[in-house]
C-alpha cells in the first residue's frame, strides 16, 4: 500500500499529492480536533457499532480486554483509512458542497500529515491486532483497509459508477472481523453478515447520491446516477432491496440466531423494501425535486443497520 | 464535527492542547498493552 500512496495518480487538476489546497499566510500546527475529524467519528460509530455485534454475536467469548482491544483496533483501522480516504479525496472533496469544510479542503491540516496520520493509524491498528488479538483477525482487518483506501479510493471510485457495489465491501468487513476476533475462525454466519451490509451499500448509497448528483457531477465522480442516469439508479435500488430482504433473514435460517432476529429483520427488510420501492418506482420530477423519498430512505437505511445488528445482540441475549 | 475556527487559537493553545491528547493517549496506551499482558497470561 505504502508504495502505490507514495506515487499518486494523475488527476484532473493534476496538483501534488502533498501540495497545500490553500496557502495560509501563517503556519499554524495540526489541531488535534481536526485529526479527529479526519477519521470521520460518524461513520465510525457505525463500523463500531457493526464490529461490536459481530463480536458480541459470536459464539464464543474472549477476555473484556482483548474485546475491547479488538473494537479499539476496528475504530482505529477505520479512522486510519478514512484519513488516507481524505488525503486522497482532498481536491474532489474541495469541489463539493457536500465535503469542503473538511480540514483539508478548508486548509487546516498538511495534506502530508492527513497521509502520516492516516498510515500511522492504519498500521497500529493491523500490528496491535495482530499481537493482543489474533493475526487472522488482523489479517483481515489489513485487506479491508487497503480495500477501502487503496481498491475503492484510488482505483475504483474515479473509475466506474459500480464504485460503491464493490467498494461496499469495506464497510461489510468489521462484523467479520469482530467475528473472528471472538472465535478465531471464519464460518457461514459472519460470512452472511458481511454479505448484508455489502448488499445494503449501494441503495444506502445511492440514494445520497440521487440528491447530491450535482456534487458529484461537478468533480467528474462517475457516480451511478451521474453515468447510467436516475431511473437506472432507482431500479438497482429497488433490486438491491429486493435482493436484502431474504438475504438479511438467512441467519436465522441457517440457524445462527433465533426467532427474535428473525422476526425483527423480516419487519425491518420489508420496511427497508417499501421505501426503496417507493424510490425504485417514481421518477424524478426535475429541479424542483425536493427528493423527500430519497432521503426517507438514505435517513431510514442507517437506522435499518443498526436496528438489524442490535437485533442480533438482543437475539443473542434472549437465547442465553 | 463541528468546525473549529483556527484563527480563535494561537499556535501555542493548538501545540498545547494536541500534546496533552498526545500524552493522555499513549497513556492510555501504555495501561492498555499492560492489561492486555494480563489478559493473554490469564
Amino acid at each position: 500500500m505504502k508504495q502505490a500512496l507514495s506515487q499518486p495518480l494523475p488527476q484532473a487538476g493534476g496538483k501534488p499529492k502533498d501540495a497545500p489546497l490553500t496557502r495560509a499566510t501563517v503556519p499554524m500546527p495540526a489541531d488535534w480536533r481536526d485529526l479527529l475529524a479526519l477519521t470521520k467519528p460518524r461513520v465510525m460509530s457505525l463500523v463500531i457499532f457493526t464490529g461490536l455485534c459481530g463480536l458480541i454475536a459470536a459464539p464464543e467469548r474472549i477476555h473484556p480486554v482483548l474485546a475491547f482491544t479488538a473494537i479499539l483496533c476496528i475504530a482505529m483501522g477505520a479512522g486510519g483509512a478514512a484519513a488516507l480516504n481524505q488525503w486522497w479525496e482532498a481536491d474532489l472533496d474541495a469541489g463539493m458542497k457536500r465535503t469542503a469544510k473538511r480540514p483539508l479542503p478548508q486548509g487546516r491540516l498538511e495534506r502530508t500529515t492527513a497521509r502520516d496520520f492516516g498510515m500511522v493509524l492504519c498500521a497500529a491498528s493491523v500490528f496491535l491486532m495482530g499481537f493482543a488479538v489474533g493475526w487472522l483477525a488482523a489479517a483481515i482487518l489489513a485487506v479491508s483497509i487497503v480495500y477501502y483506501a487503496v481498491i475503492y479510493t484510488i482505483w475504483l471510485k474515479p473509475r466506474t459508477p459500480q464504485n460503491i457495489v464493490i467498494g461496499g465491501g469495506a464497510g461489510a468487513f468489521p462484523p467479520l472481523i469482530g467475528w473472528v476476533a471472538a472465535t478465531g475462525d471464519i464460518t457461514l454466519m459472519p460470512v452472511v453478515l458481511f454479505a448484508i451490509i455489502f448488499f445494503w451499500t449501494p441503495p444506502h448509497f445511492w440514494a445520497l447520491a440521487l440528491f447530491v448528483k450535482s456534487d458529484y457531477a461537478k468533480v467528474g465522480i462517475p457516480m451511478m446516477p451521474v453515468v447510467a442516469g436516475e431511473k437506472a439508479t432507482r431500479r438497482q435500488i429497488l433490486a438491491y432491496a429486493i435482493l436484502l430482504l431474504p438475504l438479511s433473514v438467512v441467519p436465522w435460517w441457517i440457524g445462527g440466531t433465533g426467532a427474535v432476529y428473525g422476526a425483527s429483520a423480516a419487519v425491518l427488510s420489508t420496511l427497508f423494501l417499501a421505501l426503496s420501492a417507493r424510490v425504485g418506482l417514481r421518477e424524478s420530477e426535475g429541479p424542483e425535486d425536493r427528493m423527500k423519498p430519497e432521503k426517507q430512505l438514505f435517513a431510514y437505511s442507517v437506522i435499518y443497520l443498526f436496528a438489524l445488528f442490535a437485533a442480533l445482540v438482543v437475539d443473542r441475549f434472549v437465547a442465553i | 464535527m463541528d468546525d473549529p475556527d483556527p484563527n480563535r487559537r494561537t499556535p501555542e493553545e493548538i501545540r498545547k492542547s494536541r500534546n496533552v491528547v498526545l500524552a493522555v493517549s499513549l497513556g492510555a496506551f501504555v495501561i492498555l498493552v499492560f492489561f492486555i499482558s494480563i489478559a493473554k497470561m490469564g
